[in-house]
């Protein structure tokens, strides 16, 4: 397929992506009260669920999408690594662990989030500290600080779950797996996606050229430091705003910048954007999946992107030399 | 133009170039030759500002090669290195035209004259039938070709070449050294570590020696070329064949 119109597919399908998440849900609304909701009419028990539910819940599924392809996309050239994904940083874990000591002492949810916010921040600080030295970058030390911490995160989560009473244990479990459920507020994520989005554009050209290698990229003129550290930041911000909100959705982070390329998007200045609007609306529509197919009970969305990001992959990897 | 004052360079506790005062200057072609670790790529790293020498300095127009900003001397001085990864996702031309990165803000371009340019180049080094073929799926021989079409779409003034003919048959590595040497006579200088003293005895007019402990000998080609100098850079005995005018210096 010729790249423009592959591009102009993927950015459609966002406000389609959109369209179905609203559209769909536990209760079925027909078609016509639905658009009578959406444009301020019909009944208000339609309204409330149209703009108090799912509006919020479509939104929040999609700027967490967004902002996990971001990162995995900023990571894979950062670290040169396919296999790069953004919970290589050790953020999820770091948040898990904040938000699991805060519940474990009692603390009010508000406090439970400052906690999350408090570890992830901590793990993405730890593995850049690790990983940056006088002499320059080094992408193995981050893969390396990255993997360390995660395994020490795992640790202190297990004995935090062996420690909780039994009561507690279900709602801990929201931060070992992927879900949505509670994600009612998207205001934060989407503001984190909207800087994170732009900074990394700015670096396009620039994570390309990281490509022919360090020596290379500041021989042609790349401020390599700068660029690294900027790439880093963005990848950090996007991934702690993602799991702050969702948990550790996993596959939409690693799979979608390997979809795109797969599909002939490589150059950052188009992969960027629209790692964003695919990562966006699979989520979306994933999380209209978990939300609709096992009705009314709700799957929690990491469990579905992995039973369809896996096989995607698989098949895309199968057809392509 | 491109200048070492004093320059030593050293790594892992051994000196590879001690006190080196050499000067690049348009329309010279030099090659650097050496035994397999004796500062080639240091050397050349050092030269085009990518790595700290032990003591002394690089000069570019008189002026330190650290207080240049870092885009201003990329379109004076690019640098062919002898190892890059292959991990550039994109196709061949696009990989060409990132040589265009510091003149042009975005390093691809929908610019025809830009996209023309890469394409003649590819030309040159015979690849223009693989311009939409992945960089990544060439061969040795070929990506390495591709790299010096990026090298000519930067056209800098100095232009560093970490053995240039690496991965390349016979008629390529006449091909590029051609297309090199017409690079020097139109006015751009440059330098290459080459294992080839009978291309660089046909192609360059000077040369540079890198003898083991840090002691170095540079001039004109003819003088540096000699059997006495090059069995004690080599280490080995050597048979000179081919007469005066093209001389050849087979191992014996």
């Amino acid at each position: 397929m010729n790249r423009r119109a592959l591009a102009w597919l993927i950015l459609l399908a966002v406000p389609a992506s959109l369209a179905v998440a609203v559209w769909h849900g536990s209760v079925d609304i027909p078609a016509a009260r639905l658009l009578a909701a959406l444009s301020g009419g019909g009944e208000s028990i339609d309204r409330e669920i149209v703009w108090g539910l799912r509006a919020p819940r479509a939104l929040a599924a999609f700027a967490c999408g967004a902002l996990l392809a971001l990162a995995g996309t900023l990571l894979q050239a950062l670290l040169r690594n396919p296999l790069a994904d953004p919970f290589l940083l050790g953020v999820s874990g770091g948040a898990a662990a904040g938000a699991l000591t805060a519940m474990l002492i009692g603390a009010t949810l508000a406090l439970q989030h400052l906690f999350a916010f408090a570890g992830a921040a901590f793990a993405a600080a730890s593995v850049f500290a690790f990983s940056i030295r006088p002499s320059g970058w080094n992408a193995y030390r981050v893969i390396l600080a990255g993997v360390a911490l995660s395994a020490g995160f795992g640790a202190v989560v297990s004995l935090l779950l062996a420690l909780a009473p039994a009561a507690q244990v279900h709602g801990m479990l929201f931060w070992l797996l992927g879900d949505l459920s509670g994600a009612t507020d998207p205001l934060p994520a989407v503001l984190a996606l909207g800087v994170a989005a732009v900074v990394a554009q700015s670096q396009a050209t620039q994570l390309d050229l990281l490509a022919l290698g360090e020596d290379k990229a500041r021989s042609l003129g790349v401020a390599v430091m700068a660029v690294q550290s900027i790439t880093f930041g963005c990848a950090a911000l996007a991934t702690m705003a993602a799991v702050l909100l969702g948990g550790s959705i996993g596959f939409i982070g690693l799979v979608t910048p390997h979809l795109l390329r797969l599909m002939g998007v490589h150059d950052h200045r188009a992969l960027l954007p629209l790692s964003v609007a695919a990562g966006g609306s699979l989520l979306a529509l994933a999380d209209a999946v978990a939300r609709s197919i096992p009705a009314p009970v709700e799957l929690p969305v990491g469990i579905v992107t992995a039973l369809v990001g896996v096989p995607a992959l698989l098949f895309l990897l199968a057809r392509t030399r | 133009m491109l200048a070492t004052r004093s320059l030593s360079i050293a790594l892992a506790g051994r000196t590879l170039v001690e006190n080196l005062a050499l000067e690049l200057n348009p329309g010279e072609c030099w090659a650097v030759l050496g035994r397999n670790g004796s500062g080639k790529s240091s050397l050349l790293l050092a030269m085009a500002g990518l790595r700290r020498p032990s003591a002394g300095r690089v000069e570019l127009q008189g002026r330190p090669i650290d207080a240049w900003p870092r885009r201003e001397l990329a379109q004076r001085i690019g640098i062919l290195l002898q190892d890059e990864p292959a991990d550039y996702w994109g196709n061949t031309l696009d990989y060409v035209l990132l040589g265009r990165y510091p003149r042009s803000r975005t390093a691809y371009s929908e610019d025809p004259a830009a996209k023309g340019e890469a394409m003649a180049l590819l030309e040159e080094v015979d690849l223009a039938g693989h311009a939409a073929q992945p960089y990544r799926t060439l061969s040795g021989g070929e990506r390495q070709r591709a790299r010096l079409a990026q090298a000519f779409m930067q056209d800098p003034e100095c232009l560093l070449l970490d053995e240039p003919l690496q991965h390349l048959d016979l008629k390529h590595q006449l091909d590029v050294m051609r297309a090199l040497a017409r690079r020097a006579a139109g006015g751009r200088a440059v330098l290459m570590a080459l294992h080839e003293p009978t291309m660089a005895a046909r192609l360059c007019d000077r040369a540079v020696l890198l003898y083991d402990s840090g002691r170095v000998l540079h001039g004109r080609i003819t003088e540096m070329l000699t059997q006495d100098n090059l069995e004690l850079l080599y280490q080995c005995r050597l048979e000179p064949t081919g007469g005066p005018d093209a001389q050849v210096f087979v191992p014996r």
